[in-house]
């Protein structure tokens, strides 16, 4: 059942022609970054190999890389799930999945699944551009699959937040409005411990940033995965609520 | 004659805020009934349709479809549910076959059974031509059938039609109430609406709601008799006097209307023969003998407005 409307919302993604640009846009993008950090590195590629033990093409070119994607991804994230729930209330078809046998928590799940599989396809041709320099040299492929768990980890938790968000109002844009706050409040929560000297623990530990930043190590830390884990679940829970409360009151 | 009872709802009452929009509604609907919702804007029929389909949760009382208890166990008794809410819930992005395809698995038919139930409903609501068009092309009328398509796909016990002939040219129209008849015959149908003539064309049972309360409740044979008033109209070119007339076997009182038309009402007997009769002796020159009907927009009218008592109620009681 979650698996049917996963399927539908895919379908519906891709029959709208916003899927295809965003995946074109955020190629485009992701392959101009690319190049540039490939070109900064052949211009330090006379110094570093007199270094020993000098960083790799993986710490120089695919970590900044993933890091940029994160970035653009959080840019990118809100125009997906805006409309999951928003653009359902507003054309009435909610009622389609109401008086269906489905239970909410399946309407959630369904629709989540639908859109990281999108995420999944997204994340899947940007790996595609690192991979290609397998052709010419050897990348560190454990720090690569860290950086890569990061980023879906990242998505997952963005994409739980859009749902919620969507699952709030009727207007997809203002769906997208308040992700985008949020997500970018997320990002930048530690910037206040950072310029006053003072980290402030739990701040620095909200961050979606601080996270990623460990993972593009190559360090998986259980605490960063279940960070993330936390996220999704918890808006994700939130989501559920959020759509019971719509039979409750109007 | 014992028969099936469908869906049970009792002592239904849902509040919006401070608002109350259904208030302590019981009913049943039993297999082979068309069930007529009427009311007029805002009266709470949508409000209660969407309880029972368990698109809104009650503030008080039960709904059971088909023994099952909607609250308690709401996946299954869903399954016997089919709704077509005031705006067709369809995807505009999706095709007609496509749509049916995804609402056959979202109501759980068995992947063998899908294609089978997708052919049956299309047939069904004619939307042979349109199979594989985008819904979203589609005129008003045709995504009105698809939502309709959708509603009976799983054939459920009960299909609650919430104002299905809404936007629909005159044609549609009729080819909508044939197929609801046609489906009352194996399902037990709820219908809102608020076009009077189509209870009278459709339904076997009728239901008046104003102001969240139940204020009629009768089949379409018992409203039938509520229609015929006891009273005649005629017209005569030389009229007799009241006193004359009120002579006349069976007749109890005598009203001139104000375009020198007369009333006559009765008790028991018909005075209508007995009135030619003494026309034709006496040469009143009866031009006009019609019985007097009332229409369902009448009582209707005297049921829901409430600023108006009903001045002749009692004539049809």
């Amino acid at each position: 059942m979650i698996f049917t409307i996963a399927g539908r919302e895919l379908r519906s993604l891709f029959l709208s022609p916003l899927a295809w640009s965003i995946l074109a846009v955020v190629q485009f993008i992701i392959a101009y970054l690319f190049l540039a950090q490939i070109d900064g590195y052949l211009m330090l590629q006379p110094q570093l190999a007199t270094i020993e033990g000098a960083p790799g093409v993986t710490d120089i070119i695919v970590a900044p890389l993933l890091a940029d994607a994160g970035i653009v991804l959080l840019l990118i994230t809100p125009l997906i799930t805006m409309r999951l729930l928003s653009e359902e209330r507003r054309n009435r078809t909610l009622s389609l999945l109401f008086s269906a046998p489905v239970s909410m928590t399946e309407i959630i799940l369904g629709k989540y699944l639908g859109v990281l599989a999108f995420f999944g396809v997204l994340i899947a041709l940007l790996a595609l551009m690192p991979l290609s320099l397998l052709a010419g040299t050897a990348l560190d492929l454990g720090k690569f699959a860290a950086g890569l768990a990061g980023l879906g980890l990242l998505v997952a938790a963005f994409a739980a937040i859009g749902l919620f968000m969507s699952s709030l109002t009727e207007q997809p844009t203002v769906a997208a409005i308040s992700t985008f706050g949020l997500l970018l409040l997320l990002w930048i929560i530690d910037w206040t411990g950072v310029n006053a000297d003072q980290t402030s623990g739990l701040f620095a530990w909200l961050s979606l940033l601080r996270h990623y930043e460990a993972l593009l190590k190559g360090l998986v830390n259980s605490t960063d995965v279940l960070y993330y884990l936390l996220i999704s679940v918890l808006f994700l829970g939130l989501s559920i609520r959020r759509l019971d409360a719509d039979r409750l009151q109007h | 004659m014992q028969k099936e009872v469908l869906v049970h709802v009792e002592h239904l009452t849902r509040y919006y805020g401070q608002t109350c929009a259904v208030n302590d509604v019981s009913f049943e609907l039993a297999k082979g009934e068309v069930l007529g919702f009427l009311g007029p804007n805002g009266a709470g029929k949508s409000s209660t349709m969407q309880v029972i389909t368990g698109n809104l949760a009650p503030s008080a009382g039960s709904v059971t479809i088909s023994g099952i208890d909607l609250l308690d166990n709401p996946k299954r008794a869903k399954h016997e549910i089919g709704y077509l809410p005031e705006q067709p819930p369809v995807y505009r992005e999706l095709t007609v076959d496509e749509y049916l395809q995804y609402c056959a698995k979202l109501n759980r038919i068995a992947r063998g059974h899908i294609g089978k139930a997708i052919d049956t409903a299309r047939e069904r609501c004619g939307l042979g031509d349109v199979r594989r068009r985008l819904i979203g092309n589609l005129s008003k009328g045709y995504q009105q059938r698809v939502g309709i398509a959708q509603a009976i796909l799983h054939t459920p016990a009960v299909v609650v039609l919430d104002e299905p002939t809404v936007g629909l040219d005159p044609i549609q129209i009729r080819e909508i109430r044939a197929l609801i008849r046609e489906l009352g015959e194996e399902h037990g149908i709820i219908l809102s609406t608020h076009i009077l003539p189509e209870v009278q064309a459709t339904c076997t049972r009728v239901q008046i709601i104003n102001a969240g309360q139940l204020v009629f409740a009768d089949s379409i044979a018992g409203l039938e008799q509520r229609l015929n008033t006891t009273s005649l109209i005629a017209g005569f070119h030389a009229a007799p006097d009241t006193g004359t007339l009120q002579q006349v076997p069976g007749v109890t009182q005598v009203d001139t209307l104000p375009d020198g038309r007369m009333r006559l009402n009765y008790a028991d007997t018909d005075p209508s023969e007995a009135l030619i009769a003494q026309a034709v002796t006496n040469g009143w020159r009866l031009y006009e003998l019609a019985p007097e009907r009332r229409t369902l927009d009448q009582i209707f009218i005297e049921l829901t407005c409430s600023d108006e008592p009903g001045s002749n109620t009692e004539a049809a009681a």
